[in-house]
């Protein structure tokens, strides 16, 4: 089992020290197709989320799921090179911002309490906009604000611990790949 | 109703193989394995929301701790129990399942909430309410991001500090480093 691993680990200092990252070249061309079709279905999950079953916590965890898989196949260099820690985080405050501006909206607009949904309430309460992409007032911009949050949080965690894993023990790590 | 003894069979035998072997690959394949089951088995009892989000962060989990072991970590594990917390372990759990025999006898029916029989439980105005006062077709939206928002908002602050708590601890360099114009 040892011997194993040490095999491996020699082929992967080997494909680092060439020059090549992740994993091998099937790995990355299927994942670069797959990657956006993952995007796209967090995207539809989080948007008809007052609709269908799923919502905010589900895509953002499935955008996050993404990401990491990209982080997976071509490293985790690659991965920061399209979403960098600080914008990443920026990421997080924006949504929990976002979601907590909603809150304070229904007690600024209704003068009723936190968390109304003054959006149904005032202007599309009646109206024939049941079932619609358009409806439920607050509730999809709430799994907006959730879904970004959710999302860029797990991908924050993945990244940390994949840089902290890596600087952990400098001379000893296996594969740098991540 | 065959169904969930099914489920559960495999549960159970998934998580013993996943204590017993030897093999952390293995191991954590079948907390996986277990995890799918649950999934499932929210599935069959027709509560898609929950089953989404259990198979998603399911998948990640795995991920997560099939990196985080197998490529840093010795794969086998060898070596005896000790005597002494095998004897605590099975006790421990001894008490816990005599317990958990007189409350499931306290319990209505598998499938018949209590909340779905009372005339004047919360449930039941959310059922026949939410769709006119949130509009949102999904219920269980309209619960956690209309009526219980309160519930979201906590579970996000929550998210949000052990976030933090994350990125502070485990970062690159310390702010020492980061002024020092060598680095």
């Amino acid at each position: 089992m040892e011997q194993e691993q040490q095999n491996s680990n020699a082929v992967q200092q080997e494909r680092i020290s060439n020059g090549v990252k992740g994993m091998t070249i099937i790995v990355k061309t299927i994942s670069s197709w797959v990657k956006v079709l993952i995007f796209l279905f967090g995207i539809y999950i989080i948007l008809f989320g007052h609709l269908t079953p799923g919502g905010g916590f589900a895509g953002g965890v499935i955008l996050a799921a993404s990401y990491v898989l990209l982080m997976l196949a071509f490293g985790r260099e690659f991965v920061e090179e399209n979403l960098s820690l600080p914008v990443a985080s920026k990421l997080d405050c924006a949504g929990a911002l976002l979601f907590a501006a909603i809150a304070l909206c229904g007690l600024l607009y209704g003068a009723s309490s936190f968390f109304w949904n003054f959006i149904h309430q005032k202007y599309l309460m009646g109206t024939d906009y049941e079932f619609r992409l358009i409806s439920a007032g607050t509730i999809p911009l709430s799994n907006i604000a959730i879904g970004l949050k959710v999302g860029a949080s797990l991908f924050l965690v993945i990244l940390t611990l994949s840089i902290c894993c890596k600087d952990f023990k400098p001379g000893t790590s296996a594969n740098g790949k991540e | 109703m065959e169904m969930f003894y099914i489920l559960l069979l495999f549960i159970i035998i998934a998580a013993v193989i996943a204590v017993e072997t030897n093999d952390l690959l293995s191991s954590v394949i079948c907390v996986g394995a277990i995890g799918f089951g649950g999934s499932l088995m929210f599935l069959f009892l027709r509560a898609p929301d929950i089953a989404i989000t259990q198979i998603v962060v399911e998948v990640l989990g795995l991920i997560i701790l099939i990196r985080a072991t197998i490529s840093r970590d010795r794969t086998f594990i060898s070596g005896d129990r000790e005597f002494f917390g095998v004897v605590v372990s099975v006790v421990i759990i001894f008490v816990i399942f005599l317990a958990g025999i007189r409350v499931f006898e306290t319990l209505p029916a598998f499938g018949t909430p209590i909340f779905a029989q009372a005339p004047d439980a919360a449930s039941q105005t959310y059922i026949s309410e939410g769709m006119q006062k949130t509009g949102a077709a999904n219920l269980v939206s309209s619960v956690i991001l209309d009526f219980r928002a309160y519930d979201t908002l906590g579970e996000a602050t929550v998210l949000f500090t052990s976030i933090i708590g994350a990125t502070v601890i485990l970062r690159r360099k310390s702010k020492k480093l980061l002024e020092d114009p060598d680095e």
